[in-house]
């Protein structure tokens, strides 16, 4: 079964049970994404692929909505550019984008600027290099969610991270604020590799930016069985 | 690590872990009881106990502002800091609280005996200024006369009919009083269909603030096919400036519990809750007595029981599908609807969930018929309405009034406003609502009219403002309201209730920057537009009616025009 559709003007036919996101990718067309991933179940909180559905009263999340027969879809309207260019503001007045190119580069298609919140609070804090494996610094952190995800049921049922407080001060947190090995993390590393903001990164690459040569990060990690040489 | 004596909370535990992950805020509930916070010790055993992730039972706690994961006091005086508290210098009040204890708002005592905060709106906002001492209502606080009230608030209800509040106004009505569940037994005596029928004749829509038709939502419960459906009372009444439901639920909790029997019966619900606010804790016991009182009568407990659910201190969680993950033991994340209650609810079942005053009118409508139902109000917008009247009134209370009464009649009814001063402006609907002006006065009071001027019915709140009033600081409340009160999910509402708050402060201190108009009604707009829920979506509402409004107050003390 497929449905047919029209976004910006043009006739889209898809499968049935398909997402306008999807609906737009197969047919070339961009709709931009944050919290989205493949491997994660979507939660259409970052809200950056906001889409006009005619007759809703408020945008609709593309990554969410199915496509459905008959539908009018506009992916640049107005009030989506607007959204967009203001919350990506908003995240550049909050966090460090500096190892998120990706949305540095949707900063720079929707001529978002990096100073328009003068004065405004920033979620800052010091990075936590807890673990052989990978640090976290939540200066970098823009709350996708896809660490928790993949930590819960999206993928190793490990439950080692969770949230710690609400709303602008939210963040990732372990149980009363317990370094890594204390808890139920396995150093799956699935977290990291999700991570789209730099804000997880493997140890190793972490103390290469430091400045730190191979050598030395080698001897600081005798405790880690020597791989074999290639 | 402190030294905890876990003794206490095992046995406290033990009817709670067959509720499993559900049973995450009464257990964590029970052991602040016990021990004023929640150690790690406690958090661990409570998570054993219910076989919930150590990450997830922190990530709850840490969400709900009356959890607390650090020494905290048994004893807690909560000062209402809020709208209509902060007319009546609430301010000063916990500033002169905390400096006879020693404290900053927020601290605990050294000794664990007392800790002072401030506290988000109470609904006692008739009663301005107040606050919450352990379970007990404080209420018309006077640091002059150094006088308050103690205990169980007082109601106070006005208005030109009586019929959802007619036992409203004398204490509680006991289930002697209030009689025989005559229209429950009315409406086991038709076919559940034709129930839903007389609902959806009579034009009840949900009073909670969304308006949406009562008989539409529950005839899509009814048709969902599920192995057990739930029928819902949200009584987490949060929003500043609303009251009604803490006294239909104090005076009269038959009424409401009659309404979840006959939605139950219409629907074929076997389980019902009822999701109280953590602010009401007066109202608890009320309910406990009430609902067995139904039970010994035979009303509950066979085919359908209800059970009380306590929050813990979170605006969002009158957001229905973040009251469902709440009652679900988890962090109260709204959900991304589609899929509706109706259909996937609490626990992912059909579920109906209607506010406490929709419920209090479902008696009134099968008892009389949806015909004598629809001779109150207008056509449009039938039946009778409560206004939560507060601020610079002479008598603040809750009013019942037929729909189509004028702002003008109803201010009337209230001895208009205070020591002999004139109209300002109205906050109309709630934090979520909008500005009313003098211009509004004769603006009947209809879901109709009111939408016709742009102004929310919401919650029925009416809250006067004088003419000496600075307007700056009453949207100051406002943005600090919204900014504690976001859930953090998605970002326009996390990072624009921040931003918006930010901006007010300038605002509010004449110390607007170049471009923090537009720079406000960007992240305005963007809230309202690309929200995940409704409390995103109207946290600006108020914000931008008063832009419209009052533009200068925007850019005074700016150097360069906008």
């Amino acid at each position: 079964m497929t449905v047919t559709l029209v976004m910006d003007g043009k006739e889209l036919t898809i499968d049935d049970g398909k997402t306008l996101l999807d609906a737009a990718r197969e047919n070339g067309m961009d709709i931009p994404t944050i919290c989205f991933h493949e491997a994660t179940t979507a939660n259409g909180l970052c809200r950056m692929c906001v889409v006009e559905v005619e007759g809703m009263r408020v945008l609709q999340p593309a990554c969410i909505v199915q496509a459905a027969n008959n539908m009018k879809v506009q992916t640049r309207g107005e009030k989506v550019v607007r959204s967009r260019k203001t919350i990506l503001e908003m995240l550049a007045s909050t966090m460090d984008l500096s190892d998120a190119p990706e949305i540095l580069t949707m900063m720079d298609e929707y001529g978002a600027s990096h100073e328009r919140f003068p004065g405004a609070e920033r979620r800052e804090s010091e990075v936590k290099d807890d673990n052989p494996m990978y640090i976290r610094d939540y200066s970098k952190c823009l709350l996708c969610w896809r660490c928790v995800q993949v930590c819960a049921e999206d993928a190793q049922y490990t439950f080692a991270i969770n949230f710690d407080g609400r709303g602008f001060e939210t963040q990732i947190g372990t149980f009363f604020d317990k370094a890594i090995p204390e808890t139920s993390c396995v150093l799956c590393g699935q977290c990291v590799g999700v991570c789209p903001t730099g804000a997880l990164k493997p140890k190793r690459q972490f103390q290469l930016e430091q400045g730190m040569s191979p050598q030395e990060i080698s001897v600081l990690n005798t405790g880690r069985k020597r791989r074999k040489e290639k | 690590m402190e030294n905890i004596n876990l003794t206490p909370l095992k046995p406290i535990l033990e009817p709670i872990i067959p509720l499993g992950r559900s049973g995450l805020l009464p257990a964590l509930h029970a052991a602040q009881k016990i021990y004023g916070w929640i150690s790690e010790p406690v958090a661990s055993e409570i998570a054993r106990s219910l076989r919930v992730p150590l990450a997830d039972v922190h990530g709850v706690i840490e969400f709900y502002s009356l959890f607390y994961n650090k020494p905290t006091s048994k004893h807690v005086i909560r000062v209402c800091a809020d709208v209509a508290c902060a007319l009546k210098d609430a301010e000063g009040i916990l500033n002169h609280l905390c400096a006879h204890h020693g404290l900053e708002p927020g601290q605990t005592t050294e000794d664990l005996t007392l800790t002072i905060e401030p506290s988000p709106c109470l609904g006692l906002c008739e009663h301005a200024p107040v606050a919450l001492m352990d379970d007990l209502a404080e209420t018309n606080i006077n640091l002059q006369k150094d006088s308050y009230q103690l205990g169980r608030p007082p109601s106070w209800v006005y208005g030109s009919i009586r019929l959802l509040t007619t036992n409203c106004g004398n204490d509680t009505t006991s289930l002697e009083k209030y009689g025989e569940y005559t229209a429950l037994k009315k409406a086991n005596g038709m076919k559940p269909e034709d129930v839903i029928a007389e609902i959806k004749a009579s034009g009840l829509v949900g009073r909670g603030g969304a308006a949406f038709p009562t008989g539409v939502k529950w005839d899509g419960a009814a048709k969902a096919t599920a192995d057990q459906k739930y029928v819902i009372c949200n009584a987490d009444e949060s929003e500043p400036g609303t009251f009604k439901d803490r006294v239909l639920l104090i005076d009269d909790p038959h009424r409401t519990i009659e309404g979840m029997c006959i939605t139950a019966y219409a629907i074929g619900a076997s389980k019902g809750y009822i999701y109280i606010r953590a602010e009401y804790p007066y109202i608890v016991p009320v309910l406990e007595t009430a609902l067995n009182e139904a039970r010994d009568a035979g009303y509950l407990g066979k085919d359908f029981d209800i059970e009380v659910r306590v929050g813990a201190g979170a605006y969002i969680c009158g957001e229905e599908t973040a009251l469902f993950e709440s009652i679900e033991g988890k962090r109260g994340f709204p959900r991304v609807k589609p899929p509706f209650p109706t259909t996937h609810g609490v626990f992912g079942k059909p579920t109906v969930i209607n506010n406490v005053e929709t419920l209090c009118n479902v008696p009134l409508i099968i008892a009389q018929g949806s015909a004598e139902f629809r001779q109150i109000g207008t056509e449009k917008s039938p039946g009778p309405k409560l206004f939560c009247v507060s601020g610079d009134v002479v008598k603040t209370g809750v009013y019942e009034v037929p729909f189509g009464v004028t702002l003008r009649e109803l201010l009337e009814m209230a001895g208009g406003v205070a020591n002999g001063k004139k109209l300002q402006s109205v906050l109309f609907g709630g934090a979520a609502g909008a500005f009313a002006t003098t211009e509004h006065l004769d603006v009947k009071m209809t879901f109709e009219d009111l939408r016709g001027v742009g102004l929310p019915l919401g919650s029925g709140v009416v809250m006067v403002f004088d003419e000496t009033r600075d307007m700056r600081q009453v949207l100051k409340s406002l943005g600090h309201f919204f900014a504690h009160e976001s859930c953090g999910k998605c970002y326009p509402c996390q990072m624009g209730t921040q931003r918006q708050k930010e901006i007010l402060d300038r605002v509010a201190s004449r110390d607007v920057v170049e471009g923090d108009f537009v720079r406000l009604q960007d992240v305005g707009w963007t809230m309202t537009d690309a929200s995940l829920c409704g409390l995103g979506q109207t946290a600006a509402s108020a914000v931008l009616s008063a832009m419209k409004l009052w533009p200068e107050l925007f850019v005074e003390g700016q150097t360069s025009k906008v």
